[in-house]
């Protein structure tokens, strides 16, 4: 028993992965500077569409090929990864923040806190999520805390939906019901007991929804509501990619390689998180 | 002497003004056990929640009075209410498998309640806990209390929680089916430690059972419950000597016996059902008039 326990313990394959991979890129947004090898900015028209490093004509410093305007696209990823990672995190606590302390009412008081918070909900998710996202960067203008706030606006609503389920079933359970009889009072009843029942799902929705954030402000850049365009982002990159599909396909596709990779190792991070910091689980 | 705990004339509704309780009289002396036995839905256990204060928001009481130790819980406000449960009740719950948080480990949970409710210091609370698990014969208390519950097997879960109400010293302890979701093999055992710690503290126990063998064993008193309805209150042997109502007749008769094996199951008679239809309904038509 002993030894499946610690094989439980021990890192699974599926967070090593993707943890792996979710450490590399975040490494390599925080050392742009040091480790992109060009310029991301920088426009050299005798370069233009040079291929990957081991395509012919391709040259050396830029390995991943430059795009029409000869910008570096390894380096454009790489400094592209900055904006990805500030708004998955930025975006997706704050979303949880809202959601889950929201939840986490509804679901252990129930009652009118209950209806109202759910009402809300229900309206909210009749939204068309991308459509929303894009009226209010509308409104709010364009620029890095306008793409924030606008994914945290929408997106509470999925913690606030899982967590209010979660804490109703444990408000239901017999230890809550004797921390009530023993004097606790109510607040702290759902502070100190439910909510440690709770936040292995806050966890794995935590990083599912970095994962989602980075999507929502990848569908943003590319329909050009994002951020100033003078910035590479990883979904501007991708609008770029789709102009020159013909010519140089590696600007489309190695951008997308890289958003499809580091969403799924988010929530596959989330997951593995999950069944590990489970106790009953684990 | 003064009562334990005191009901009078307990009635409470749900929403559609059905009763689930009908006018429920019983005192628990100190240091005496009562049994509260009747089939499933009877209300037993309602009793139990309303005496600990944790009734279900559907269910209204509309008449009677509950007095733990002479103080009426009526006439106490929310905040008195709740101190005066915590402090002087404790309730051994019916399934050990959701009754621990299982996210914390078993030590703090247990000495927090000590700790926080009732302000003792921590070194004393560790004392008090070890004292108790070694009483429920846990024999290796420092790793059981480094444990998380579900590490814990079912039987040994009870024992904790046995040990954890016994802790405070509360004068009356709500004993919700403790033995029902455990092995059969288990159940002889927590039986036979209640009992015992019982004894040893002195406690008032209200021990809400459908299984009258257990209540032949444990209790002192019982009270036969049908409907929500006392039909029947008596010290236990005479109960199992001499059954007044039909009822309880009914009942301890329904008793699958070890000697007889294959004898088939007896259910509750037609004619003693259609009885306390009768009489549920006359109690209905005599309370209805004084609440409209």
């Amino acid at each position: 028993m002993d030894e499946a326990r610690i094989s439980r313990r021990g890192l699974s394959p599926r967070l090593w992965l993707a943890g792996g991979w979710l450490l590399l890129a975040l490494l390599a947004a925080i050392f742009a500077p040091l480790i992109a090898t060009q310029d991301p900015l920088a426009q050299d028209l005798m370069l233009e569409r040079l291929p990957p490093f081991w395509l012919d004509g391709a040259e050396p410093g830029y390995w991943l090929g430059t795009d029409s305007l000869g910008r570096d696209l390894l380096s454009r990823l790489i400094f592209g990864g900055r904006i990805a990672f500030i708004v998955a995190f930025a975006a997706a606590s704050a979303a949880c923040l809202i959601g889950s302390a929201l939840g986490l009412i509804a679901g252990y008081f129930g009652g009118w806190a209950d209806r109202i918070i759910s009402r809300v909900v229900d309206v909210w998710m009749a939204f068309p999520p991308v459509l929303f996202a894009i009226l209010l960067v509308a409104v709010l203008g364009t620029g890095l805390s306008s793409v924030i706030i606008a994914i945290a606006v929408i997106d509470w609503t999925r913690f606030c939906r899982v967590i209010r389920a979660e804490a109703m079933s444990q408000a239901r359970m017999d230890y809550v019901e004797s921390a009530r009889i023993a004097g606790y009072g109510r607040t702290g009843i759902m502070l100190r007991e439910v909510l440690p029942n709770v936040l292995p799902s806050v966890v794995a929705l935590l990083s599912l929804e970095m994962g989602i954030a980075v999507i929502v402000e990848a569908i943003l850049s590319f329909v050009n509501l994002s951020i100033s365009t003078d910035d590479p982002t990883w979904g501007g990159i991708i609008a770029e990619g789709r102009l020159s599909i013909h010519q140089a396909w590696w600007v489309l596709v190695f951008p997308l390689a890289t958003l499809i990779l580091t969403v799924l190792s988010f929530s596959q991070f989330g997951e593995g998180l999950k069944t590990r910091f489970d106790p009953v689980l684990r | 002497m003064e009562p334990c705990l005191e009901i009078r004339c307990l009635s409470a509704v749900l929403p559609n003004e059905r009763r689930v309780l009908r006018s429920v009289s019983l005192a628990v002396q100190p240091g005496e056990v009562r049994a509260l036995v009747g089939e499933s839905g009877a209300g037993k256990t309602m009793i139990g929640k309303a005496v600990l204060g944790v009734l279900p928001k559907s269910v209204r009481i509309v008449e009677g009075e509950m007095l733990i130790e002479g103080e009426d819980l009526g006439r106490l406000d929310a905040k008195a209410r709740r101190t005066l449960i915590g402090a002087r009740t404790a309730l051994i719950p019916q399934d050990p498998l959701t009754a621990l948080n299982p996210s914390r480990r078993i030590g703090p949970q247990m000495t927090d309640r000590l700790v926080r409710i009732l302000g003792w210091s921590g070194e004393k609370a560790d004392k008090r806990i070890r004292q108790l698990l070694d009483e429920v014969q846990i024999r290796e208390p420092e790793r059981v209390l480094k444990c998380y519950p579900h590490e814990l097997s079912g039987g040994m879960r009870q024992r904790v929680l046995i040990a954890a109400a016994f802790a405070a010293e509360p004068r009356l302890i709500v004993a919700d089916e403790p033995t029902t979701a455990l092995d059969v093999t288990v159940q002889k055992q927590i039986l036979r430690l209640i009992a015992q710690l019982q004894r040893d503290h002195g406690t008032a126990i209200l021990f809400v059972t459908h299984d009258l063998g257990v209540v032949a064993k444990i209790s002192q008193k019982v009270s036969v419950l049908y409907a929500g309805k006392v039909v029947e209150e008596a010290q236990t042997a005479d109960l199992f000597a001499s059954p007044q109502h039909p009822y309880t007749r009914a009942l301890i008769a329904a008793t699958p016996r070890y000697t007889d094996p294959y004898a088939s199951l007896k259910p509750v008679d037609e004619t003693v059902l259609a009885g306390l239809a009768d009489e549920i309904a006359a109690a209905d038509r005599a309370w209805r008039p004084s609440h409209g």
